[in-house]
């Protein structure tokens, strides 16, 4: 059952991101434009997530374990440092040039965009350096 | 500042599905949807993989099921330099994998959590992306 929900996730971010029109990148970089032309739908889309996840969150965290797994898979981490601040300053850097975070780019492969695929293909080489670069913390 | 392009009725109703997929994940997966993590965890682990996979499938067809259930072409506009966008897309890979999460593990996931972690990640991105935005503008 827990592969059914994954697909059904998947589906229905899918089909948030094109209803909310955060798949086009000009809306996006719209959002970000904010001292010229600003277009604040996505802070409406942000809106819309969290007053339906919120809730879910914090009414469910003291449950022992979900419904179709064993138990909750997520690690909480509070860590507020250097590699917080300087990871989000490359992607908001990185985002603000083309207008793609991660969702939005893999959900527009759909539309065989070749634009797209290219800015896919090198965030995959991203998230290959960076580990790469880390000590493997892997059991042989 | 002027408002432009400004919709707010899809912006809503889309997040609400996005939050609804977040939902759903957590209370029957007990998982947090991040697309960055889900992505990476795909490619380079194992743990989870196939869910994974079912997940960035099901992200792909999303956008086809509207549009075959709506008849309505999906229009985007991006950048058509290669160049740009190998650079953003290293960007945003490696940021995302430094910082632990994209817009939505630390902006949708974490901040629905009220993680402090998240909603400071988030300030920072999009600081940053706007001041990138500014500075594309003036060159």
């Amino acid at each position: 059952m827990s592969k059914i929900i994954s697909l059904v996730c998947g589906i229905i971010f899918g089909i948030g991101l094109t209803v909310s029109q955060m798949i086009d990148p000009a809306k996006v970089l719209g959002f970000l434009n904010i001292f010229e032309n600003w277009d604040p739908s996505l802070a409406f889309v942000m809106i819309g997530a969290l007053i339906i996840s919120s809730p879910f969150f914090h009414l469910f965290k003291n449950n022992k374990k979900p419904i179709f797994t064993k138990s909750f898979n997520y690690t909480v981490n509070k860590k507020i440092n250097k590699k917080l601040i300087i990871g989000s300053s490359l992607f908001g850097a990185g985002w603000g040039l083309a207008g793609l975070c991660p969702g939005p780019a893999i959900a527009s492969l759909a539309l065989l965009n070749i634009n797209s695929a290219v800015f896919v293909v090198a965030m995959f080489v991203g998230f290959y350096l960076v580990k790469l670069s880390e000590p493997t913390t892997q059991a042989r | 500042m002027n408002i432009v392009n400004f919709t707010p009725v899809p912006a809503f109703l889309g997040g609400a599905l996005i939050g609804l997929a977040v939902v759903l994940f957590f209370v029957f997966n007990g998982r947090l949807i991040g697309i960055s993590g889900i992505t990476s965890n795909f490619l380079l682990t194992k743990k989870n993989r196939f869910d994974n996979f079912l997940f960035i499938v099901g992200l792909i067809i999303g956008p086809i099921l509207y549009r075959s259930f709506t008849s309505q072409e999906i229009n985007i506009s991006i950048s058509n330099s290669f160049f740009l966008l190998s650079v953003a897309g290293l960007l945003v890979g490696v940021g995302t994998r430094i910082g632990g999460g994209c817009t939505s593990g630390h902006g949708i996931s974490g901040i629905g959590r009220f993680s402090l972690r998240s909603i400071i990640a988030t300030i920072t991105f999009m600081i940053v992306g706007i001041f990138t935005v500014l500075v594309k503008n003036l060159v």
